[in-house]
């Protein structure tokens, strides 16, 4: 770092009056660092526009081929509400294992266990997140599907369904709510919970009609952003959830996902530029829009709380 | 906050007021029993998952499992060779182009930046946003900007590598921005004050006090990528390479990847050897994650 030392020593005239701002000396080397960082940081911005002109031309091709009433249809060899349906299905059965879950795990790491007690459990809830979903898509497809909810339960499930794959894509985003829950829990003061003490009150009534309500935006915004991922979530979907478009309202039966047909889409035969390949644009850009929305919203919340303590 | 008020606090929330004693009715012990079945049912399904794993497996554990190539026609000795190097060249690459990107772009968003101006809050906003799409987005993005070079079969190290980067840059950033924050302000203002200019602050005090913070966050994002498959998907990786990698434009599979295709398959002999697959995986994502550990535990300070 010997060329950049060279632009520094110590600046004359510093025995002048007043607080002299160290961020806005004339230096070259340092304005071009500053420079090249800066770029570093703008090629996350790129990125996101990034995404949206990969997917913009593959679209309109698609577009232009494919009418727009074709796409959002219920049936149909392009049709993408099934899709929609099979997500949100997976979805909701995910967010009914993670929410209680991950709340129940950020109410006791927050509320009950002392700070010795929170370094050692933090990291067990958050082992689930390490684990890759693809092994996640296996575990659904070769151990809950036959011997849990086969055997065990007696349920008459095919051989993917959205069951499984639900359930499991619950057990992967519990750390995701659970994480954030608890940063939401602790933030609410310690002053709310002492006067809910004083009047008589025990944990149990404490965590859940003080300091609870107190979070709720943050809670929610766990909440949102797990659901954001079970949205995106692919390889546990695309191994458990089927590989057949099918608009159903039986979590036993298997529905491809958005993210599970793209995935097929990919590892099948179809030639690059293709209408069927551009469906994977298609599909991929509603996916994104969809995971946007679901994502400033969640900010959006997160930000209301870090205002409100 | 002074000793005296941290210890009064400490004092309030551990000893006086915490309602433990009131914790006698039926309610509120069964409450407590939910919330310990919450927190401790991810370790039981973990259990139940690595023993069906390694019981399925077992069989598999053998030395053709590492050191051969994938065989269809012999499923009984399939092996994961170039899946485990394919997926070991990726992390190397996926490291080279995202963590020096990452570092510049922390270090300038908490080191230069002004926080108040409208186009660092957008930068803000954009990476909270950009750590919550879709894996599967990224896989998109990387076939396009793979075509943007003049590449036309993307399926090679580098497009994996390009989009394994692309997933974990926001984590490498946010993470990285943690470590730095997590630098008193004294040592910045120490340097400063003998006449040190904010680069040199940065380079020589803030970045060497944060690198165990950084390294352990980097390590973190790393062992996310390997686990990933949909991106490679996308991609176009293949998987029944039987060679090994042997530079940036050579096609690869990935260990993923391989056990996504072999899950697929119905033969008995393929769900074994994608079992004992998984666990080498998870073992290698085990070994990122004690170094991480070990790395945190050993040189991180604590202020």
């Amino acid at each position: 770092m010997s060329s950049i030392s060279t632009g520094a020593g110590p600046s004359s005239g510093t025995g002048l009056p007043g607080v002299p701002s160290l961020g806005r000396q004339r230096r070259p080397v340092e304005s071009v660092i500053k420079a090249v960082l800066f770029c570093a940081a703008l090629l996350s911005v790129l990125v996101t526009f990034g995404i949206i002109a990969a997917l913009i031309k593959p679209v309109l091709d698609f577009f232009a081929e494919v009418p727009f009433g074709d796409f959002f249809a219920t049936e149909g060899t392009y049709a993408v509400l099934p899709l929609v349906a099979g997500t949100a299905m997976t979805t909701v059965i995910a967010l009914l294992v993670a929410v209680p879950l991950g709340l129940g795990a950020a109410m006791y790491l927050s509320e009950y266990a002392s700070r010795r007690a929170r370094k050692f459990l933090k990291p067990t809830v958050e082992l689930l997140a390490g684990v890759p979903s693809v092994v996640y898509g296996f575990f659904a497809l070769t151990f809950v599907t036959p011997t849990l909810l086969q055997d065990l339960l007696n349920l008459e499930v095919g051989f993917t369904n959205s069951l499984a794959a639900g359930l499991v894509l619950g057990v992967m985003i519990v750390p995701t709510v659970a994480s954030l829950s608890e940063d939401a829990l602790s933030a609410v003061p310690q002053a709310l919970r002492q006067g809910s003490l004083a009047m008589g009150a025990n944990r149990m009534q404490t965590t859940l009609r003080v300091v609870l309500p107190a979070a709720l935006s943050g809670v929610a915004a766990a909440v949102v952003l797990g659901m954001s991922r079970a949205v995106g979530e692919t390889m546990i979907v695309a191994l458990a959830a089927g590989a057949q478009k099918n608009l159903s309202w039986d979590p036993r039966e298997g529905m491809q996902t958005m993210t599970g047909f793209m995935a097929t889409t990919a590892g099948g035969e179809n030639p690059v530029g293709s209408t069927s390949y551009n469906t994977l644009f298609a599909v991929g850009m509603l996916l994104f829009v969809i995971t946007f929305v679901i994502n400033m919203i969640s900010i959006a919340l997160v930000r209301r709380f870090r205002q409100v303590y | 906050m002074s000793v005296a008020a941290t210890t009064a606090r400490e004092v309030t929330t551990s000893s006086v007021a915490t309602g433990k004693s009131r914790d006698r009715s039926v309610g509120s012990l069964a409450f407590l029993g939910a919330l310990w079945f919450s927190l401790f049912f991810g370790v039981m399904v973990l259990v139940v998952l690595i023993l069906d794993t390694a019981i399925t497996g077992a069989p598999r554990f053998d030395g053709a499992l590492i050191t051969d190539y994938s065989s269809r026609v012999r499923p009984e000795s399939t092996g994961f060779r170039a899946g485990i190097l394919g997926s070991l060249w990726l992390m190397l690459f996926t490291a080279l182009f995202a963590v020096p990107l990452g570092i510049a772009a922390a270090l300038y968003l908490e080191e230069f930046s002004d926080g108040n101006r409208w186009w660092n809050r957008f930068i803000e906003l954009n990476l909270q946003n950009l750590a919550a799409v879709p894996a599967i987005v990224y896989g998109l993005l990387a076939v396009a900007v793979m075509a943007f070079m003049g590449f036309q079969r993307t399926g090679i190290v580098l497009g994996g590598a390009i989009a394994l980067a692309l997933l974990i840059l926001p984590v490498i950033i946010i993470t990285t921005r943690e470590a730095v924050r997590a630098v008193p302000q004294e040592i910045r203002q120490g340097s400063l004050a003998l006449g040190a200019t904010v680069w040199q602050t940065t380079w020589r005090q803030t970045l060497p006090s944060a690198v165990p913070g950084i390294a352990t966050g980097t390590i973190l994002g790393l062992s996310r990528a390997i686990g990933e498959a949909a991106p490679l998907i996308i991609v176009g990786l293949a998987t029944g390479v039987r060679f090994d990698p042997e530079g940036l434009l050579s096609e690869i599979t990935a260990l993923p990847m391989q056990i996504f295709s072999l899950t697929s398959q119905s033969q008995e002999d393929f769900q074994t050897a994608a079992s004992a697959a998984i666990v080498v995986l998870l073992v290698m994502i085990l070994g990122l994650n004690a170094l991480a550990i070990f790395i945190r535990n050993k040189f991180q300070r604590s202020w």
